[in-house]
């Protein structure tokens, strides 16, 4: 039998390789971050100053939303076609193929959105430097909404009103995330010192990279029993 | 006495024996609840005397402060019954904490409907969005949502009991943090009334008395609520069984 990390990385090497067969399904989130964040300054106003200040909370909101749009698929197909009973019945542990699912939904949703990123915050008038904590930010918070999300979606999955239902459970837990993202970039924007927020997300991501995963399989198999 | 309570607890944790004790601890919770609510309100809306800055206003705190103290309660007591329900499969957490639900958000609507109202006769504003404990409060209030709207899709009970009972210690472990990434901005709530270094800073018994009485009349309120409402819950979900078909039988629809 393959140990952990065989287990770990046969898991979030199946789920890459189905979604390098089908790019299309994981770049819709992308082009919908892009397209979000395209529509404020539309509505808020096209001035440099105007873009400037609400640059660093749209930007994580519309990423927020785009990861949201992208936990859906992230048990469900496996529910579809059997394949998810398969990872109950499996002698592996749970928590493991959870957790390489995640990996695999970040580096397939969240890391294209942090890749993106500092072309939409040039678009937003950021500094270079802001734009690296832009992306330092998203990078960590994505983590650990990839993670907050896995939990949602194992509960809602085959539920038939499951896609409403994952927002209202996730969005109230991912406010900190949230808070310290956006928060951090605007400090950065500001000119002022903005390595506690980039501490805190760390340390909400090892903490839900420790814990989450526990969840997530207990989630599924309550979803399946 | 261990052995009483071993006993008692045993009982308590069987839905008939349940049903059948729950009336005489509602009544213990319900009438001395009751009786306190009555006194704190009538002694602290009327007769307390008037706060020296706040005015009038004070007086929103025998309601406030009971609310806001209770919704957590209720979320605590949700997510615990929860976590028992789910380790020891214990069929009665699930029902109280299905009951829960529902009671600790009408309490947290409440808190924050009368905090707003005198936040905006006190600070100026009907809603800061800067303040930890409001965000918290709200963010409460979603979980809330989230706890009923996620029980209500799912249509197996034991299903939703178990997967509600996750969602709940997921956020009651957020709960804290949620508060905290808020306090990173700047906080504009006043620092905790009863509780401050050095003793109390309600000074006057006139004032103080009132609140005591309404925190310990709403939790015991709460408590009778809480146990009513389980009642219920254990009916509808023993309702296949024997003893409640024999229950309906023996009392005529009279329950």
């Amino acid at each position: 039998m393959p140990g952990l990390f065989g287990v770990l990385f046969a898991t979030a090497r199946r789920d890459l390789t189905l979604v390098w067969k089908r790019p299309g399904d994981s770049l819709n989130p992308l082009f919908f971050f892009a397209m979000v964040a395209s529509l404020f300054p539309l509505a808020v106003g096209p001035t440099p100053e105007q873009l400037q200040f609400a640059g660093p909370g749209v930007l994580w909101v519309a990423a927020l939303l785009a990861m949201l749009l992208s936990l859906n698929s992230l048990f469900m197909s496996d529910f579809e076609d059997g394949s998810l009973e398969q990872l109950l019945v499996s002698p592996q542990p749970l928590v493991v193929m959870a957790l390489g699912k995640t990996i695999a939904h970040w580096l397939t949703s969240g890391l294209p959105l942090v890749i993106l990123s500092p072309v939409m915050a040039l678009a937003f008038q950021m500094e270079l430097e802001v734009a690296g904590v832009l992306m330092v930010t998203l990078a960590l918070g994505t983590i650990s909404l990839s993670l907050l999300g896995s939990v949602g979606a194992a509960l809602t999955v085959g539920l038939h009103r499951g896609t409403a239902l994952l927002s209202l459970l996730i969005l109230p837990l991912s406010m900190p995330v949230l808070i310290f993202g956006a928060r951090t970039v605007s400090l950065a924007a500001a000119g002022d010192a903005y390595s506690a927020g980039i501490y805190a997300l760390a340390a909400y991501a090892v903490g839900a990279l420790t814990l989450v995963p526990f969840a997530t399989s207990a989630a599924l198999r309550i979803s399946n029993s | 006495m261990w052995t009483f309570l071993k006993k008692l607890y045993h009982q308590l944790a069987s839905p008939p024996h349940f049903y059948r004790l729950s009336p005489t601890f509602i009544l213990w919770l319900a009438v001395p609840g009751y009786l306190l609510i009555l006194y704190g309100t009538i002694a602290g809306l009327v007769y307390a005397p008037v706060d020296i800055v706040q005015g009038e206003r004070f007086r929103m705190i025998y309601v406030h402060v009971p609310a806001a103290y209770l919704s957590m309660m209720a979320y605590m007591i949700m997510a615990i019954a929860g976590g028992i329900g789910l380790i020891w499969r214990l069929k009665l957490a699930h029902a109280v904490a299905a009951s829960a639900a529902p009671i600790g958000m009408a309490f947290t609507f409440l808190a924050l409907a009368t905090g707003s109202i005198w936040g905006a006769s006190t600070w100026g504003t009907w809603w800061e969005w800067a303040d930890p404990r409001l965000m918290s409060e709200l963010v409460l209030l979603f979980l809330f949502i989230g706890y009923m709207a996620l029980r209500g899709a799912i249509d197996d009970t034991t299903r939703a009991d178990k997967a509600s009972a996750v969602l709940a210690m997921v956020g009651a472990v957020n709960i804290p943090i949620i508060h905290y990434s808020v306090e990173w901005w700047t906080s504009l709530h006043q620092g905790s009334t009863l509780l401050k270094e050095g003793g109390s800073g309600m000074q006057d018994t006139a004032q103080l008395y009132p609140l005591l009485a309404v925190i310990f009349g709403f939790t015991f309120a709460f408590g009778a609520m809480l146990l009513r409402r389980a009642r219920t819950e254990v009916l509808i979900r023993e309702r296949r069984t024997r003893w409640v078909k024999e229950l309906v039988l023996s009392n005529e629809g009279d329950l």
